[in-house]
């Protein structure tokens, strides 16, 4: 039975994958990604200026807001598509339980995006160029960036499964994931603290990416870090799985 | 190989499918037939496992499909409406990808993908990417996936839709000969093509079935079915319809005369005997030493069954 869901997760992971790589929608990803993320390294971060071989500030502090919109742009069709074109239908009445065609679809996604995130690689080797950077720290960043990309990319995936419209399932999924930012960000939470109280502010922070990501930025692994992105993405999907459901009027 | 009971269907307060039983064989193809928006696509969604039923049980091969989705959807081939196909893909590549989804592996996908492109016609077209084919291509290329595990049970919807009336040919032909081994059933608007293919015809209206048995059994219920007509020349017509009705089989009599020529149609007594009439008419013909060029038993035509039985859509807005 494993190893049926586990061929079936890999045959749809591997159609949406190449679904990736036979449009331009990939090559056009991957080179603004590798442009911004070029860009806001080295013109806005101050990469040279600060005089240090760490990635942690001028690398990593951008890609939460990077991911804000390209994680949805590179998600937004994964179910929307299938409801559009009725797809959906020629899928679901296949041999495949629901929650394997969702894990395969976002696998492949995530496995998109990673390929993307594994192509900054020049940046790190300028570090080691320039001076010798933390390489557990540069490590953490990474798995941490690749995290944040899934949890974004997961919110993605549930909003997809809400719309047979693209851009309407790319907007949901930028205010929600611009939400789970806002409210853990602490130029907002130091202003929030001084009309709401302090647990009301804790909690939703708590739901914010912001202070997990920024732990795996300073180098720091830890487990409820790791547990918070892993609930989001279990959260999400199985949220999507709900969402199919009931659009199949159960 | 497919028993459905007492199958129901609401959306909101709307009952698509209102307490649908039927049953097919391996070896049976039944014709779905219905006008539009009568349930018979909603049906054909609960039947696949894509649509949950509110209330009733599907079983295919024996298995629920509700209880035990992944047994029975391997058994089943489906074309859905739409014949919807990942238009990123080229053919080949989409019918290995559902060939790989159905449990195939290795030399065997090729095997398939080359078996059904045969099948339906798609060798031409196999490199090409399929949001670049045309509709009736694009319709092949879905029927070639649902055919492509060599399945038990098919459920066609619409199979014949957007084809050319050669391919139109070509694919019930295909359908009559899978036939021979499989349970199909498939849905259409055309009338002559459940003639021409089933075993069995079911017409579905507002979500009932108010129609089941085989193509012969329906044509017979048609008005005027069983009428025998006659054309005799240089007889009155006054005699025509007076000897006519002295048969004993008879029952009414009516006749039009025009261009030399008497036109008579006489309607059997009892409509449950079969050739006696046309006998007795022809018989008749002899003795009386009439010149006639027609006479013939009207078979009664699935379009006037199909349009008594089904209410108009204009009649269904009145009463909704």
């Amino acid at each position: 039975m494993l190893s049926d869901s586990i061929r079936n997760i890999r045959t749809i992971a591997k159609r949406e994958l190449m679904g990736y790589f036979n449009s331009p929608v990939a090559y056009v990803f991957i080179v603004i990604f590798l442009l911004l993320n070029g860009f806001f390294t080295f013109m806005l971060g101050g990469f040279f200026e600060i005089g240090e071989a760490s990635l942690a500030r001028p690398f990593f502090n951008w890609h939460p807001w990077l991911y804000l919109f390209l994680v949805p742009a590179a998600g937004m069709r994964l179910w929307s598509e299938e409801r559009r074109t009725g797809t959906l239908e020629l899928l679901l009445t296949m041999p495949v339980a629901a929650w394997e065609a969702i894990v395969g679809k976002f696998l492949a996604c995530w496995l998109f995006l990673a390929i993307a995130l594994a192509l900054t690689f020049p940046v790190v080797a300028t570090a080691m160029y320039l001076g010798s950077p933390d390489v557990g720290a540069t490590a953490a960043g990474y798995l941490g960036s690749l995290l944040l990309a899934g949890a974004y990319l997961a919110v993605t995936v549930m909003t997809s499964a809400l719309t047979r419209n693209q851009v309407i399932s790319f907007i949901m999924s930028v205010v929600i994931c611009f939400f789970l930012i806002f409210a853990g960000w602490e130029q907002v939470t130091s202003l929030a603290v001084r009309w709401a109280p302090d647990w009301l502010v804790n909690t939703i922070a708590a739901f914010s990416v912001m202070p997990h990501f920024t732990n795996f930025q300073r180098g720091v692994v830890e487990l409820r870090d790791l547990v918070y992105f892993i609930s989001v993405m279990v959260f999400s999907l199985f949220t999507t799985s709900v969402i199919l459901r009931n659009l199949r009027g159960a | 190989m497919i028993t459905v009971e007492n199958l129901v269907k609401e959306f909101g307060p709307k009952k698509a499918v209102n307490n649908v039983t039927f049953s097919v064989q391996r070896g049976e193809i039944l014709g779905f037939l219905g006008p539009n928006g009568a349930g018979k696509s909603t049906t054909m969604r609960m039947l696949t496992g894509f649509f949950p039923p509110t209330s009733g049980k599907v079983t295919i091969g024996g298995h629920d499909i509700a209880e035990n989705p992944i047994a029975a959807k391997k058994l089943i081939g489906y074309l859905p409406e739409a014949a919807p196909c990942y238009s990123d893909m080229t053919v080949r590549g989409f019918l290995a990808f559902c060939a790989e989804m159905r449990g195939l592996s290795g030399r065997a996908i090729d095997d398939a993908v080359n078996r059904v492109a045969g099948l339906c016609f798609l060798e031409s077209v196999l490199h090409q990417s399929v949001d670049t084919l045309s509709k009736g291509y694009r319709h092949r290329t879905c029927f070639a996936q649902s055919i492509i595990h060599d399945p038990e049970v098919l459920v066609l919807d619409e199979p014949t839709d957007g084809l050319d009336p050669n391919q139109k040919h070509e694919v019930r032909q295909l359908i009559k000969r899978m036939g021979e081994k499989k349970a199909i059933i498939f849905s259409t608007h055309i009338l002559e093509e459940v003639e021409a293919v089933c075993s069995r015809a079911m017409i579905i209206d507002r979500g009932t079935v108010v129609a089941n048995g085989t193509p012969s059994e329906l044509k017979a219920k048609a008005e005027g079915a069983g009428s025998v007509t006659l054309r005799v020349f240089g007889t009155a017509a006054e005699t025509v319809k007076s000897r006519l009705s002295s048969l004993m089989v008879a029952g009414k009599v009516s006749v039009s005369s025009g261009n030399n020529a008497v036109n008579a149609r006489v309607f059997p007594r009892d409509k449950n005997v079969n050739g006696e009439l046309a006998k007795a008419v022809a018989e008749l013909t002899v003795k009386e030493g009439w010149k006639f060029d027609e006479l013939h038993t009207e078979e009664g035509r699935l379009d006037d069954v199909f349009r008594a039985i089904t209410l108009p859509d204009t009649v269904k807005a009145r009463n909704d």
